[in-house]
């Protein structure tokens, strides 16, 4: 079956900034001080582990920014030679999550369960009853579901999780195999892992690992038979709803963060070099743009996107691609309306660095100022953006939350934390309460804020000289005379 | 007694385990002082630190002992400890700026001290601050004890930390360079004072300095350092006039004087070695000019008589003893005789600086027609011959910097300037465009922190080319980095050093990097502001060495801006002391330094500490 590719803005902006990324790598790969700042980084246990975490939702992240459409099957009349498309667009992780998007039921249904929430009339042997139905997909390949049920999750369950088991401790093996050599052998490497004494916090990130594995391996057992997160109000899967709400969190998080540099970094050094009347101009406008109510300021922004995006239909082959854009200038605009942070620290820095005798030598060579603001001050700030850039990443992915919440943030087609949790609203207060689309949102947005946050602690910690991230060893005092 | 035996204190740095002291022994009785001299990161200021418990989060004793007459201070509970800082054992920091609070007033500072350490409580403890502020020599005591300590200067607050050391009435007293950071003229108040109150009180002064001249009046006994160990501990009078260890007599001689004029300084060649690294033999070994091939397999240990010992094989009994046995005074190198710099080529007037005036616009207040001006520099006027050096001496504040700043240009659009700087009969401060990019060349400068002054994400070679690039444009390629390699190599920079990072490299070494940048753009004067007050003694001779090379070869002039009196009577020809923007007395440098006019030059030349 033929299938055209599909690119959307966000998918190029993710790609962009995913290649970006391995090219910084490939960049502290090669630099000395770099490397070693970010062994630093890697050697804090918390960091590490988060990393790892992180590197999960960028996995879902890209599987989700690969979209294509499908060829429709040829219907009668249609030319020989043309040919449709399917309107719907999917991305690498809708087809991996196929079964699980096909399981729709009719409406709500709770975690793990096979009947519904709310009581039908059906007839049954000629008697109008009232009871829960089975649902369409979730348990029903139980013949006898009272007896079938308890047993058939323990069994998917465990077996799931022992699998998840047995890859966590497959790669503990291939990583103690890997240290074998430099630790003496495999029995030492292995000891020396258990009792944490390795380069790397390597325990903490096994441990880790086996967490997740066993979590991911216990879901995947139960999700081809159950709704594993249950299913929300027009009857979809919610763990498929969480999974591609990572994405929309980390568009949000990202290109927001991206396009606040720009103007930030170029304002922030223009002021902080020329002073004077530059400065002054500068210092005005973030004072005033963080003196608006920053709600206010996205909403009108929004309203606007919206109003033009509603009158030009023809400018998207489909409906994603418009929700698409939408998230889009939705970055745009939070990054045009954020910058004043980065700008604030940016000048700073500049306006110390300008000061600084390296500079003062570059001025005495009468280097050009545009010259030196690119090559003195700019590298010398890097590490500021580096660090407030993963320090705003979790704040942009709450604020996310609060938007759609007030109701202007991403297209309700989109899946988003924030949708989800907005949805909860009603869900919470109906009878019987639906908890589990909350909750799901909740846990999935905490596991990802959290790993975000430790991880730029740890990068914080790494590149600030004053705060030397040191796992002081034990040193023991011996009196002077065995010494 | 206070004594350590044996002290060993390790701290936990990326690059490994740094073993700052390795068993160290030392021994202080009240009444005496104890100085503790050696070059920066020698582990002096750790010991300190051990001493009082003070060590960084990243550090620990990991062997030895302290003992307090009889108490074991190591072994003491924290609880304990707050009692013996402060109150048996006293400590002043190197800072004076830093180490009072500003935002209390020094009086209430001082009677937390002492409520802390003594029964005295409300009114007899403000009596007892008052009365030691007097002590210390405060004016008007009663009046200053409700002041801020921003509203006195540096040597005043010194004085204030000292007298809140002191009302606490300690057995000991750990000064950590005291004077460090203080003009020559405070620094001989604050060493005479601190004298006074050692002898008055009797008590133990462990005095912790890398400057060799401010031991020599103050200390009963001195312990030289080096990578971590004693090397040598003898009465100060032995030390001074027969030192033996092969690094203490190096150190003595690098020192530069008026004797020393016309020669090589004896620069002690390398760097301190890292504290990371396992030592297998003697630690100052690889830059020893005397060491024997056994030197560096076998570590020596500290042996002689009882208040002389040293840490030489070379000294050690059945050793070979110095083989360089040549009095200290005559130690200067000679350079070959064609070198001698003819007398008359400081007729012709390379830079003619006339009634120059820098001043500060500070703060323009609404409703206030003139804005608030400082005059840094007022009418100085003085000339640079060519291939001549310029001493431009004097205290912090004085604005011998921003003077030279003016001259490189350093202050367009910053400050208001008025006078002139002749540069071949051309006013520098009239240039622009091509013209000043002419005289950019012709005028360079080099700063005084080396570790500021490199941008830490250019490689070397970028430094160097980026003046070339600026200010010859037209150059290609080839022959730039042709240039640059060439310099490099004057300035004893290896050819691989080119493609690496500021910070892979030693303060001495940067300075040769900041040496070679200004180099670059063959200027025929350079400006050098405080070179050399960064670095360390040994490697001050290997730079000091480098610049009049340097001279000799390119017949390069220096406008050399210092508060050092030793520097200047080594490399200048002509001097000229500043006072608050002025130019109090210049002339040939003999005829300044040993004959001076002024009564503000002689005091300065009073307040230097000599060996």
């Amino acid at each position: 079956m033929g299938f055209k590719f599909v690119v959307l803005a966000t998918d190029v902006a993710l790609w962009a900034l995913f290649a970006a990324l391995i090219g910084y790598a490939l960049r502290v790969a090669r630099h000395p001080t770099l490397r070693a700042t970010w062994t630093r980084v890697l050697r804090d246990a918390p960091a590490l582990c988060s990393a790892l975490v992180l590197a999960l939702f960028v996995v879902v992240t890209l599987l989700d920014s690969v979209h294509f459409r499908r060829v429709l099957a040829a219907a009668d009349g249609q030319a020989a030679g043309q040919v449709f498309y399917d309107t719907r667009t999917e991305s690498l992780l809708d087809w991996a999550l196929a079964r699980q998007i096909d399981m729709r039921e009719t409406t709500y249904s709770a975690p793990l369960g096979y009947l519904a929430i709310t009581k039908q009339t059906v007839t049954r042997d000629g008697q109008t009853v009232r009871e829960l139905p089975r649902l369409l997909h979730g348990g029903a390949h139980l013949t006898q579901p009272e007896q079938q049920w308890a047993p058939d999750l323990w069994r998917r369950g465990l077996l799931g999780a022992a699998g998840g088991l047995a890859v966590a401790l497959l790669t503990a093996l291939g990583v103690a195999l890997a240290l074998a050599r430099s630790h003496g052998g495999l029995a030492l490497a292995a000891r020396d892992l258990l009792a944490d004494r390795t380069h790397f916090p390597l325990r903490a990130l096994l441990l880790t690992l086996t967490v997740v594995c066993l979590l991911g391996g216990t879901v995947a057992a139960l999700m081809g038979h159950y709704h594993v997160f249950g299913t929300d109000r027009t009857g979809n899967d919610v763990l498929v709803q969480t999974l591609k709400s990572i994405r929309t969190a980390f568009v949000i998080g990202l290109l927001s963060t991206l396009a606040t540099l720009p103007i930030a970094v170029v304002l922030g050094i223009l002021a902080g070099w020329f002073r004077g009347w530059v400065d002054e101009a500068v210092q005005y406008l973030y004072t005033t743009l963080s003196s608006v109510p920053n709600v206010l300021l996205i909403a009108a922004c929004v309203l606007m996107v919206q109003v033009a995006l509603d009158k030009h239909p023809e400018w998207f082959e489909t409906g994603t691609e418009r929700a698409d854009v939408k998230v889009f200038l939705l970055c745009v605009i939070l990054g045009v309306t954020g910058w004043a942070t980065l700008c604030r620290l940016v000048r700073a820095e500049t306006l110390k660095l300008r000061e600084l005798e390296f500079v003062q030598a570059a001025t005495a060579f009468g280097v050009a100022p545009a010259r030196i603001m690119a090559r003195h001050i700019l590298p010398n700030v890097m590490h500021l953006v580096l660090i407030t850039t993963v320090l705003n990443f979790s704040d942009l992915i709450l604020y996310e939350a609060v938007l759609t919440y007030v109701g202007v943030g991403v297209d309700p087609s989109t899946s988003s934390f924030g949708g989800m949790i907005n949805l909860a609203r009603s869900e919470m207060s109906r009878d019987p309460v639906v908890w589990w689309s909350f909750l799901a949102a909740f846990a999935f947005m905490v596991a990802l804020v959290l790993a975000a946050n430790l991880f730029a602690d740890g990068v914080r910690d790494a590149f600030d000289p004053r705060s030397r991230a040191l796992r002081p060893r034990l040193l023991r005092r011996l009196p002077a005379k065995e010494a | 007694m206070l004594s350590i035996d044996q002290l060993r204190v390790e701290l936990d740095a990326e690059t490994g385990i740094v073993r700052a002291i390795d068993r160290l022994s030392l021994a202080i009785r009240r009444g005496e002082t104890f100085a503790l001299v050696g070059e920066s990161g020698c582990g002096k200021s750790m010991t300190a630190l051990a001493l009082m418990r003070l060590l960084p989060d990243s550090g620990a004793v990991t062997g030895g002992d302290i003992t307090l007459d009889d108490t074991d201070v190591l072994g003491l509970p924290e609880s304990a400890m707050r009692g013996v800082r402060g109150g048996r054992i006293g400590m002043i920091f190197q800072e004076p700026g830093t180490s009072l609070n500003p935002v209390l007033t020094v009086g209430r500072q001082m009677v937390e001290t002492i409520e802390a350490h003594t029964p005295l409580r409300g009114e007899a403890a403000r009596r007892k601050a008052v009365d030691w502020l007097q002590r210390v020599g405060i004016p008007e005591p009663e009046r200053r004890f409700d002041d801020y300590p921003f509203r006195m200067s540096g040597g005043q607050k010194q004085r204030v930390m000292i007298a809140m050391t002191l009302a606490a009435e300690p057995d000991y007293l750990v000064a950590d360079e005291p004077t460090t950071a203080l003009d020559v003229t405070i620094q001989k108040q604050i060493l005479d004072l601190l004298k006074d109150l050692q002898r008055e009180h009797g008590m133990g002064l462990l005095l912790i300095t890398h400057d060799l001249a401010v031991v020599a009046g103050m200390a009963h006994h001195v312990a030289l350092m080096y990578a971590g160990q004693i090397i040598e501990v003898a009465p100060a009078k032995d030390f001074f006039a027969r030192p033996q260890h092969p690094y203490a007599r190096a150190l003595l001689r690098a020192l530069p004087d008026a004797g020393r004029r016309g020669g090589a300084l004896a620069a002690i060649p390398g760097t301190v070695p890292p504290l990371t690294m396992d030592f297998a033999g003697c630690r100052f070994a690889p830059r020893c000019a005397q060491a024997l091939p056994g030197c560096e397999a076998t570590p020596p240990a500290l042996l002689g008589p009882a208040g002389h010992q040293v840490r030489c094989l070379l000294l050690a009994p059945g050793g070979p003893g110095l083989v360089d046995d040549t009095p200290l005074a005559a130690a200067a190198v000679p350079l070959p005789a064609a070198a001698a710099p003819a007398p008359d080529t400081g007729a012709v007037p390379l830079l003619q600086v006339k009634g120059l005036g820098v001043s500060f616009v500070l703060r323009k207040r609404l409703l206030q027609r003139q804005a608030a001006r400082f005059d840094a520099v007022k009418g100085v006027s003085f000339s640079v011959a060519a291939g001549q050096t310029l001493a431009l001496v004097g205290e912090s504040g004085c604005g011998k910097t921003t003077t030279g700043k003016a001259i490189v240009q350093l202050l367009r659009h910053q400050a208001e300037i008025s006078g002139e700087a002749l540069l071949d009969g051309r006013n520098l401060f009239d240039l622009d465009g091509a013209a000043l990019r002419e005289a950019r060349r012709s005028v360079q400068i080099i700063f005084q922190d080396p570790f500021a002054s490199l941008n830490p994400r250019m490689r070397v070679a970028e430094i160097l080319d980026e003046g070339l690039a600026a200010l010859q444009p037209q150059t290609g390629a080839d022959e730039r980095r042709s240039r640059i390699e060439r310099i490099a190599e004057q300035v004893g920079l290896r050819r691989e050093a080119l493609q690496r990072f500021p910070h892979e490299f030693s303060g001495g070494q940067r300075q040769r990097i900041a040496i070679a940048r200004a180099l670059a753009v063959q200027p025929r004067l350079i400006v050098c502001d405080e070179p050399t007050s960064a670095l360390d003694v040994s490697v001050q001779a290997q730079i000091l060495n480098l610049l009049r090379e340097l001279q000799r070869e390119l017949g390069v002039s220096y406008l050399f801006i210092t508060h050092n009196i030793a520097v200047v009577e080594y490399i200048a020809d002509h001097v000229a002391v500043m006072r608050a923007g002025r130019i109090v007395e210049q002339g040939a440098c003999a005829d300044v330094l040993n004959r001076p006019a002024d009564d503000y030059t002689r005091t300065l030349l009073a307040a230097v500490p000599r060996l």
